[in-house]
């Protein structure tokens, strides 16, 4: 292992690091399942004839709703995702499923199950969901002051709307289970789950059978990105009814296709606003109306709506402010969890404001920007103090010197006058993201640490491994905490046998939760070990020191192991748990007033593009950016992390675009029609840093959450293309599309050029209407 | 079953495979030639008995005509490095070497394999010290979620053998084939260029 790299990486370069399908693969005995999907978005199934396809060479069993012994719908937090649908809401929603020896035979007689339908109208649209009054959920809402006075008080006024793209996950592994009974009756349930206590759940409720009856495993994940926070759970039923219904291990593998069409993405978001503010560009008033794309089902789309909310500010200071929003039900595959969960949704939208209001009044935007930027002391719309608010400022000073923005704007400028067919832009946009899952509840963790005589240690947590590297930096804990060499502690698959009710890995948290966790965990053993130790070194107990597996104290030194093994012989338990909530957070959400998060994670970043004008394509020509992540806990992962976070929200902002045909069929199903940021969309500068002199005292050894924060980094790119488009016409705001695909850049050049004065004025006439 | 002896029932199987064999080179950016097949043998339905080449072992197998390279290795040897991601060699996750080229295994025919040289992703964890490309990727830490990583190595591994030196140009056209949604592709040019100045060794 590197000084602070991922853990066991070199097994992954030599592929020994086995993943669910590597597993189920190895055994033989193991039934390959394989969906029947709907070919309509929404029908009633009339009739199933798997007649033929159960003739067909090698297929054993079609599973159907009359196969479930218990619960017939799951859901993470309303049981509204039927297993086997009367009624589909997709297209491609699985109606049943195929088990056979192999997975070609699998494929092949689920294209012989006939299945008859009665077509019913679709809602395909957060539009048509609006006009139709087809909703998951009711409002939600967070007021501060009193904005329609606000409003009306300002000396200057703009509404427009924003409709905000969703993203497919695309994680490399695509959704996997693998079941199989253990020799006590019980189910082992190997998943690519980031949740694997609500896999558990789900699989005990499906069979009705006791939590305890169902172990599940996430060894690790080959990516997730929250698509397998909540939709890993389907899979993983239907491979333990059709281990219960066969007896033999049963493995749900999707391809790249399955994959795409069954599973849900991130949420596409129609935003409206209207904003009041100044002469100077400061923001006076701001009204929102949000309106996500939850799909058929509700999943976990109120929460990641309510993240949109509280995320609507992004870092800066509006005293007046009402944003309301609402889930629109729609026949479309059930929108989830992805990193970011709403928040960045709402900060683009934010960032459009703002860009127009400067662009309005004339001003340079990240003039604009810092001048709204929140001051020491400041509260959030819901009443949160915005504790470390000149951080915010002291990135963006530094990071505006650092990238030499200055002197780039001028050069820039200078370019797009002599180049009248290309435009380059520059952008610098700030973030601020709060850490803690929304829902209280959640923000706990476990933790059990086995010390054994031989001195070494088996570590279990109840985060999951999906590249973020939480085994790494929870292995740098207890390292640390304990006195051990990284080489005595084995981190252990995430098993629900080991530790119980466990919230999912997601919102950043792993790290935070899960490593406190392990480090109050590791602290108990090492308070029961120094006894031991100062009694065999003759010394005080606060003299004794551990360090990479020596126990030295009173000038002498012992091996790591021996002091366990005496502590053995005194009877002294060497096994600890742990257990973490975070303090201090609340949040009320029919008033709209807490403090939801135990902290917020601090960024910026400046892009700088060219633009071509006959094709609206672009390069990224550099990118800088300073971020926050407090006392890092292993400075090449958390990198990593920024990096690959920023490349992801660059890919949705973009270049990714999910496209569903008038028949509700998912048109971007692959590699090929759904475009990722690959090698060659990577900026020739890509410079980062982390911010210096950033200790969080509320999280784990002074570090913060870094998984999500970075994504929305990217926005910056979104803004230089909007900088760009800009220079092809005679000022004033631009219109541009999200996302920002090279065929949006072109209209939107088109609009400039045509009428530069007329976009805003035309987008000055709106005013918001209400999405409910 | 074992391999059928019969004389080709016409040209259009044989150029299929045939086709298909080079289909599976061309995405990678580099030449055909070193892999094209020898005359191919011609195979009807069902099941065979063939004779793989797999990292210097030869290793006896069924397949049926239309089993991938991939699932073989995946699905009947457990060499289950490669990985199938999108199975329409538009990601690169399943790369292997045929010859010392590299493919994309998901369009190649196991069959069309046969009398060629498989290198996988497996070949450079054996020997007592790692292969210096893999401790250029844990040094650099060019992984994160790792699935992506079997098919980035044999991809920089190609293009270190082929051009001793390569710029950041050929990099990037040599890797352009292969997709990382963690989005690692920078660490993973530091890791190639370690282990071209002769890191790791
Ligand atoms: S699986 Fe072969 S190229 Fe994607
Ligand atoms: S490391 Fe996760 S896809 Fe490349």
């Amino acid at each position: 292992m590197s000084a602070s790299g991922h853990e066991r990486a070199s097994r992954h370069v030599t592929g020994d690091a086995l993943y669910v399908h590597d597993l189920a693969v190895r055994d033989p005995a193991t039934l390959h399942a394989w969906p029947v999907q709907s070919v309509h978005a929404h029908a009633r199934v009339t009739a199933i004839d798997g007649g033929d396809a159960l003739r067909m060479p090698g297929v054993r069993a079609l599973l159907t709703a009359r196969d479930v012994p218990g619960a017939k719908t799951i859901g993470p937090v309303r049981h509204d995702e039927p297993l086997f649908p009367d009624e589909v809401c997709y297209h491609g929603q699985p109606v049943a499923w195929v088990l056979a020896d192999g997975e070609s035979q699998a494929r092949a007689a689920a294209a012989r199950v006939r299945v008859a339908y009665e077509v019913l109208p679709a809602v395909l649209s957060i539009q048509a969901a609006i006009a139709a009054d087809s909703f998951l959920t009711e409002p939600q809402a967070i007021v501060a002051g009193d904005p329609d006075a606000a409003l009306g008080a300002a000396s200057h006024r703009l509404a427009g709307e924003l409709h905000v793209g969703g993203q497919e996950h695309f994680y490399l592994e695509m959704q996997c289970a693998w079941v199989h009974r253990d020799a006590t009756g019980g189910f082992v349930v190997h998943s690519s789950t980031q949740h694997p206590a609500e896999t558990q759940a789900t699989v005990a409720h499906v069979l009705d059978v006791p939590a305890h009856r169902v172990v599940c495993e996430s060894l690790r994940m080959g990516g997730a990105f929250g698509g397998k926070e909540s939709q890993a759970n389907l899979f993983a039923a239907i491979a333990a009814l059709g281990c219960h219904v066969t007896g033999r291990p049963v493995v749900v593998r999707l391809d790249r296709r399955r994959d795409m069409t069954i599973t849900g993405k991130r949420h596409p978001f129609f935003a409206r606003y209207e904003v009041g503010f100044d002469g100077d560009g400061r923001l006076q008033a701001l009204v929102v109306e949000l309106c996500s794309d939850g799909g058929y089902s509700l999943d976990l789309s109120n929460a990641i709506l309510g993240r949109a909310l509280f995320h609507i500010d992004n870092c800066y200071r509006v005293p007046h402010l009402r944003v309301r929003g609402r889930v629109a039900r729609t026949h479309l595959p059930s929108n989830t969890a992805m990193r970011g969960f709403g928040g960045p949704q709402a900060m683009v939208v934010v960032e459009e404001v703002v860009d127009r209001v400067a662009r309005t009044l004339g001003l340079p935007p990240e003039v604009v920007r810092q001048r709204n930027f929140y001051r020491p002391g400041d509260r959030t719309h819901y009443g949160q103090q915005v504790r470390d608010a000149e951080r915010i400022d002291r990135i963006w000073r530094e990071l505006l010197a650092t990238s030499d923005y200055a002197s780039r704007r001028a050069a820039i400028d200078a370019w797009n006058t002599a180049h009248p067919h290309a435009k380059r832009g520059l952008a610098i946009t700030p973030v601020k993201f709060g850490i803690s899952f929304t829902t209280t509840a959640l923000n706990q963790a476990g933790a059990l640490v086995l010390v054994y005589r031989d001195g070494s240690v088996q570590v279990n947590h109840g985060g999951t491994e999906m590249g973020q590297g939480l085994h790494s930096k929870v292995l740098a804990i207890a390292v640390r905490t304990l006195g051990v060499a990284p080489q005595q502690v084995r981190m252990m698959p995430t098993r629900t046998d080991k530790v119980p009710n466990t919230s999912a890995t997601a919102a950043s948290s792993g790290s935070d939760l899960n490593g406190e966790a392990v480090r109050r965990a590791c602290d108990e053993l090492r308070g029961r070990l120094l006894p031991v130790a100062a009694a065999m070194l003759g010394c005080a107990d606060d003299e004794v020191g551990i360090t990479d597996g020596v126990v030295r104290g009173g000038g002498r030194e012992l091996p790591f192991a021996e002091v366990v093994e005496r502590a053995y012989q005194q009877r002294s338990p060497l096994f600890a748990t742990g257990y973490y909530a975070t303090p201090g957070i609340h949040f009320d959400a029919a008033a709209g007033r807490g403090e939801p998060f135990r902290y917020f994670a601090w960024g910026a970043a400046v892009a700088e593009v060219e633009v071509d004008g006959f094709t609206g394509a672009h390069r990224l020509r550099a990118v800088d950016i300073l971020h926050d992540v407090g006392d890092s806990l292993a400075p090449a992962i958390d990198r990593g992390q920024i990096e690959g976070g920023f490349l992801q929200g660059m890919g949705w902002l973009t270049c990714e675009q999910v496209v569903f045909g008038a028949d509700g069929a998912l048109r971007s199903r692959g590699a090929s029609t759904y475009k990722l940021p690959g090698v060659g969309e990577c900026p020739p500068r890509f410079v980062v840093n982390m911010l210096s002199r950033a200790t969080e005292p509320g999280a784990v050894f002074g570090s913060k959450a870094v998984g999500e924060p970075p994504l929305m980094l990217a926005i910056a790119v979104r803004e230089a293309l909007r900088d760009a488009v800009a220079a092809f016409g005679g000022g004033g705001p631009v219109a541009l599309a999200c996302p920002s695909v090279p065929e949006t850049v072109f209209w939107a050049i088109q609009a400039v050029r045509r009428a530069p004065a007329a976009t805003a004025a035309a987008a000055d006439d709106q005013r918001p209407r209400s999405c409910r | 079953m074992t391999v059928p002896t019969d004389p080709p029932r016409g040209v259009s199987r044989r150029s299929f495979l045939k086709g298909s064999a080079i289909a599976g080179i061309a995405t990678t950016g580099l030449t055909a030639a070193a892999a094209a097949p020898r005359e191919a043998q011609s195979f009807g339905p069902g099941e065979h008995e063939i004779s793989l080449s797999v990292n210097g072992t030869a290793r006896k197998l069924t397949v049926e005509t239309r089993t991938t390279l991939l699932d073989a290795l995946r699905n009947r040897l457990d060499l289950t490095g490669a990985k199938q991601i999108c199975d329409r060699g538009s990601c690169g996750g399943c790369t292997v070497l045929l010859d010392g080229q590299p493919v994309n295994s998901c369009l190649l025919l196991a069959l069309d394999a046969v009398g060629h040289a498989v290198t996988t992703v497996e070949s450079l964890g054996t020997g007592d010290t790692p292969h210096p490309l893999v401790q250029s990727f844990v040094a650099c830490d060019a992984l994160q979620c790792g699935y992506c990583t079997p098919g980035m190595v044999m991809s920089s591994l190609a293009c270190l053998q082929q051009r001793g030196q390569p710029t950041r140009e050929q990099m990037r056209r040599d890797l352009s084939g292969n997709l990382c949604r963690c989005g690692t592709y920078g660490r993973i040019f530091a890791a190639i260029e370690r282990t071209a100045q002769g890191g790791g060794k």
